[in-house]
């Protein structure tokens, strides 16, 4: 393999990777604080919808992904009033916010399908990418390097900070922490709307990063791998890193697969589209062998919290 | 905030049956006007979605066709539901249920008899099942989550059907065209109404709702899944096995959706195409619950989304209203009937005012 | 007031509403600066309620907060902790997951440094000889460890009122010693302290004061050290006491269950292994299992009733059959009845009817199901039977088991099982969180299925109620059964120390396990 050929690999894995990785860490507060909102595939179609209207309309991306996040934070708050004021069936609640942004994206989308836009490409200068080295480090768009400091920095607010230890106590004991005095359902309203925008700012990279148009149904369940990483990554930011660049690479194979002839050309293309989803399921038995019970998982997730009072 | 919940000591049962009722309605009030804000004719729309398909006795028949998978299917996920396991890949199963048929039809094309049909349905069935029976294995053997794993297999089902109509199944006649080769008349299902659309995907899915009440409301089978899905440590305490009832749950929602995906292509489709997923599967879920995960409830709820897809259609041509607003409407439905939902456990209250009943306490002390 | 020094804490009419109860009707007392006062009252009574006021987790529906002589609102916990009032709850709230200093950090309102925190925690431990690695997630500790850390928590905000809900229920004897120790440590540098329980003994022990509640009243407020136990308990409970007869017309029979070397790995994340169990109860035999919670009393109940499964069918043998393999269906069948501890959830399902409840345990021997049909006639005469036998207060068979109090809701499981004739029962904590007059009626029907040739097994944290119950005793502590004795001159300290096993100071449990004679001798 050239050397070439890896850079481009590399940079195809990361573009690939950034949108589950920015949803993905959004969900993770959410499900740290104790709230399992299963709707990120219906954010990030909203998300994806908006920013390529907002982008489209303004010209420029920056303005995009801004309106995707307040897109994907809105459409939270309706999962929010419903399970966190109104104190309804978590599960159902959030696929019902998937069916909704699966509609919403559609009828929104619709005057849109067709229309080009420019992809939100380096900030750096040009020059500096010229060499293939520089290449790795400076080649990409920056919605990547947001995904890198986002893990950085949601791990450093979760462990490193009061805010996220008040967070983490209210998902593993939201009896204990409303008892000591703590707002169990207005820290949950936060987690919510940051899981939001994370899920409307990695829908927004589909057509900013990947495929500058809109297509009905784009993010093609790419939520809810996002949602499935979570599990893998244990509910730590960095193994999360890990499971969306794992992710990334099959998802580049099998763009490369379709590419090249030889030996890849023998199995179906059928088979490469469906690797990203059966890798999925085979990463989610691998952590349950490893983890035995003992997952992670934060105590209090998916159960409603009614203070008596 | 003003409104506190208060805890029935059980729940209203005056509720459960109303907040559906209620649901529809704000959908077709708040949906009007909010379609109406943001520039539609939302009135018109909710006219031409709600009403004009009961009122148009011509699509009375368009009614039952959409109407049959997507209760049959529901049917099958309320099972699950009820015991709190969420196959959410209802429209993975469904194609593959299709698909199995499909083969069958293939492998009989030379024969003929009326052994074909009932073969095909429980190919499909077998289909549905199989295709389920992973996410049941992976979640009792190794406590993989089922919601993600029927998903990610529903899109491996659509892989799995566009290598087949594009490759080894495609028809020789077609031009190129990526479907099989159509169904024979012994493959095909019968029309149950002479002079219309209605074939026995109707009848059958009115025969499932009445067996699926018998079982839900009679049986033992029936009260093990309500205990798991309410109390599963009291369902052990029981000696109910929570794996079999999984499996079961499981085995019922494929087998049923699986039934439904052979059900439309032996009878609208006609043969396998590309645009065999219909999202019946996903809108079966809001269905099982707009139905209460009740049966008949379910036929009504049933009764209700087929209103709004042919409706929907109704719509897009008199009055231009775009079809994929559908899709707002059914979900605004089932977010009104999740918000409607709190009503069922607990009272809505001012803060301040006196909790109910306890004056009754008073005069006890 | 009346020696111009102001009340530390004073209530005046302090009402609370709930739906369907009136938890307090105008509550008034007062609490002196270093006074140790008790509020004593029966399960149900209304403390637990009162004190969520004191301390601003729930708002009164009317009367007013006194703090230091000025009236005062209590709107949350932070305002609490301002004004100095520490609490330690009677179900902890702690953080699994996390750390003790993590836990303590949580429970202090500004925020300090880690390592000025630890040196605070460090000398707070210091000063009381409270013993704790600041570094351990909570789910690895005792239950006496846990308490302690609630205890640092409060200790660090300098509290002039220290509030304990039942402090005392989970803990053994020479830890409930330890703990008084602090307590009058903290009262005699100032600190008041509002205690809760319903241990008359401990009251007598402790407390200058105390104020008894009955159904959210105030019946009295006394000087416990010159009241007997039984005229406080009269006071608590509104009416004199029976004594029950635990061996009237008992006799022991055959050897009718048997354990031998029961092993089973834990059962969840934090579940604990049993090891090596055995023990034999006879007909007529009320055997008692001793110990602090969290000690495998779960797990054995499990493996008893067939909710976990054993591997080695021998490890159980019923009437000399082993039936360690059998499931919980055939054991129900064979007679063997159970009552876990959980009532909400476990033994019942709060949001199904009492009919639907007696379907859960009772349909095999009572034959609600013909042909995998539910016959709901069967079920609703059941229920209505044993609402009858065991004067549940309930509006109906129709009335969900969430709907029912705490001692209502547990006569009725007791009654489910009871009726069914079984020749085994195990029963786990049958009255924990029981009100006293529910107690009693389930301590005679135990004694009555006793006298009828039953063979029961009663699990119970709390000693005294195995002490008046049991013929024989057993201690488990960390999965291990100790060797069973008798009831009757068994040695209070000696169960003490067992239930405090190897989870108490290290030295002392190597020495109880190498010498039990030496300490035997003490």
């Amino acid at each position: 393999m050239s050397v070439d050929l890896v850079i481009a690999i590399i940079i195809t894995l990361v573009g690939a990777s950034t949108p589950i990785l920015i949803a993905a860490l959004g969900e993770l507060v959410v499900e740290k604080s104790g709230v399992l909102n299963l709707g990120v595939e219906g954010m990030m179609l909203t998300g994806a919808v908006v920013g390529f209207a907002a982008t489209y309309t303004t010209g420029s991306p920056w303005l995009g992904v801004l309106a995707a996040g307040f897109a994907g934070m809105a459409v939270s708050m309706i999962f929010a009033v419903l399970t966190l004021t109104l104190s309804s069936n978590q599960v159902a609640t959030g696929l019902a916010l998937t069916i909704f942004g699966t509609g919403f994206s559609a009828l929104f989308g619709q005057p849109y399908t067709g229309k080009p836009i420019d992809l939100f490409r380096s900030v750096f200068p040009p020059e500096l990418a010229m060499h293939p080295i520089f290449k790795v480090v400076f080649g990409y768009s920056p919605l990547a390097y947001f995904s890198l400091i986002m893990v950085f920095a949601v791990w450093w607010f979760l462990h490193r900070t009061r805010a996220g230890l008040i967070l983490r106590a209210v998902g593993e004991s939201d009896i204990s922490a409303h008892s000591i005095g703590y707002p169990v359902i207005g820290v949950r309203y936060l987690a919510v709307a940051f899981g939001g925008a994370m899920a409307g700012i990695g829908g927004s990279c589909f057509p900013l990063i990947l495929t500058p148009q809109w297509v009905e149904g784009l993010t093609s369940g790419r939520g809810w791998i996002a949602l499935a990483l979570v599990v893998f990554a244990a509910w730590k930011p960095g193994r999360l890193l890990i499971g969306a660049y794992l992710f990334g690479l099959i998802a580049t194979m099998e763009l490369y697969a379709k590419a090249a002839g030889g030996a890849f050309r023998i199995l179906p293309s059928e088979l490469w589209a469906s690797l990203p989803y059966l890798a999925t399921i085979l990463v989610l038995v691998l952590f349950s062998l490893r983890a035995k019970g003992r997952t992670g998982a934060p105590a209090c997730l998916g159960k409603p919290f009614v203070p008596m009072n | 905030m003003p409104i506190k919940l208060e805890k029935r000591p059980q729940p209203s049962r005056l509720m459960i049956y109303l907040t559906p009722v209620l649901a529809v309605a704000l959908t077709m009030i708040i949906g009007g006007i909010v379609f109406s804000l943001i520039g539609f004719d939302g009135f018109g729309a909710v006219r031409e979605i709600f009403f004009a398909p009961l009122i148009n006795t011509l699509k009375w028949q368009d009614l039952a066709v959409k109407a049959a998978p997507l209760v049959i299917i529901a049917v099958g996920l309320s099972i699950g539901y009820r015991a709190n396991v969420w196959n959410i890949g209802a429209e993975g199963q469904y194609i593959l249920g299709g698909l199995a048929a499909t083969g069958i039809a293939l492998m009989t094309k030379d024969m003929s008899g009326p052994w074909i049909l009932p073969l095909m349905a429980l190919a499909g069935i077998a289909g549905g099942m199989a295709w389920v029976a992973v996410p049941a294995w992976l979640r009792t053997r190794f406590q993989v989550n089922e919601i993600l794993t029927t998903l990610m297999l529903t899109y491996v089902s659509i892989n799995l059907l566009n290598y087949l109509v594009f490759g080894p199944w495609k028809s020789p006649h077609a031009f190129g065209q990526p479907q099989t080769i159509s169904f024979s008349a012994d493959q095909s299902l019968p029309y149950i109404i002479p002079g219309t659309i209605v074939q026995a995907g109707a009848p059958i899915a009115i025969i499932i709702v009445f067996i699926a009440w018998f079982v839900v409301s009679r049986s033992l089978f029936g009260f093990q899944i309500k205990t798991v899905g309410a109390a599963p440590f009291a369902a052990r305490h029981a000696g109910f096995s929570a794996s079999q009832t999984i499996w079961i749950a499981l085995l019922v929602s494929g087998g049923l959706a699986g039934l439904a995906g052979m059900l439309e292509v032996a009878g609208p489709f006609g043969r396998m195409v590309p645009q065999f997923p219909t999202n019946y599967g996903f809108t079966a879920i809001i269905v099982a619950f707009l139905g209460r995960l009740h049966p008949v409830g379910i036929l009504i709820a049933g009764i209700v989304l087929a209103i709004t897809f042919v409706g929907g259609e109704v719509a897009q041509t008199t009055i231009a209203f775009p079809y994929p607003a559908v899709g707002i409407f059914q979900s605004m439905m089932l977010f009104f009937l999740l918000a409607g939902d709190v009503l069922v456990r607990y009272r809505l209250r001012l803060r301040g005012s006196t909790p109910a009943g306890s004056t009754s306490g008073e005069a006890q002390a | 007031m009346n020696d111009g020094v102001a009340d530390r804490l004073a209530l005046s009419g302090i009402v609370k509403r709930f739906p369907g109860v009136l938890a307090n009707d105008r509550v008034s007392f007062a609490v002196k600066p270093g006074e140790i006062h008790a509020l004593l009252g029966e399960n149900g009574a209304g403390k637990s309620t009162l004190v969520k006021m004191i301390y601003g987790i729930m708002q009164p529906d009317a009367g007013e907060i006194f703090w230091n002589g000025a009236p005062t609102t209590v709107s949350n916990p932070k305002v609490a902790r301002k004004l100095g009032i520490g609490m330690v709850f009677q179900h902890f709230s702690l953080f699994e997951a996390l750390t003790v200093l993590e836990n303590i950090a949580l429970g202090m309102d500004a925020k300090i440094p880690a390592r000025e925190l630890e040196a605070r925690v460090g000398a707070i431990m210091q000063t009381y000889g409270l013993k704790l690695d600041p570094h351990r997630k909570v789910s690895t500790l005792s239950v006496g460890e846990r308490q302690r850390i609630e205890i640092v928590r409060a200790l660090l905000l300098n509290p002039s009122l220290l509030i304990m809900d039942e402090p005392t229920s989970v803990l053994t004897p020479q830890e409930v010693e330890q703990l008084f120790v602090v307590l009058r440590q903290l009262a005699s540098e100032g600190c008041s302290i509002l205690y809760i329980s319903h241990k008359l003994h401990e009251i007598k022990a402790l407390c200058d004061t105390a104020t008894i509640l009955r159904s959210g009243k105030v019946v009295d407020t006394c000087d416990p050290r010159v009241e007997t136990s039984r005229s406080m308990a009269e006071k608590m409970i509104g009416a004199g006491l029976k004594d029950i007869n635990k061996t009237a017309g008992r006799e022991r029979g055959r050897e009718k269950l048997v354990v031998q070397h029961l092993s089973l790995p834990p059962v969840g994340e934090f579940g604990t292994a049993l090891k090596d169990i055995s023990f034999t109860v006879h007909e007529g035999e009320i055997f008692g299992i001793a110990g602090v919670a969290g000690n495998g009393q779960n797990a054995l109940l499990l493996a008893l009733s067939g909710e976990e499964a054993v591997h080695e069918a021998d490890m159980i043998m019923l009437d000399g059959e082993p039936i360690a393999r059998q499931k919980t269906r055939q054991r129900r069948l064979k007679g063997i009845a159970s009552v876990p501890e959980e009532r909400n959830g476990h033994a019942s399902v709060p949001d199904f009817s009492l009919s639907d409840n007696s379907v859960l345990t009772a349909r095999d021997r009572i034959g609600m199901v013909i042909s995998g049909l539910i016959r709901p006639g069967t079920a609703q005469s059941y229920t209505g039977k044993v609402i009858d036998a065991f004067s549940v207060k309930t509006t109906g068979i129709k009335s969900t088991a969430g709907s029912l109090s705490g001692g209502n809701l547990q006569k009725y499981i007791m009654g489910r099982e009871i009726l069914q004739n079984p020749s085994v029962l195990v029963v786990s904590q049958p009255t924990w969180g029981v009100d006293a007059g529910a107690a009693a009626a389930i301590h005679q029907a135990i004694i009555d299925l006793a006298a009828a040739g039953s063979a029961i097994v009663v699990i119970s944290q709390d000693l005294d109620e195995l002490l008046s119950l049991c013929d024989t005793l057993a201690v488990i502590n960390e999965g291990r059964l100790s060797a069973p004795m008798a009831v009757e001159g068994a040695d209070v300290e000696e169960i003490g120390l067992l239930m405090g096993g190897i989870h108490g100071d290290p030295e002392a449990s190597a020495e109880m396990h190498v010498h039990p004679e030496t300490v035997h001798a003490d």
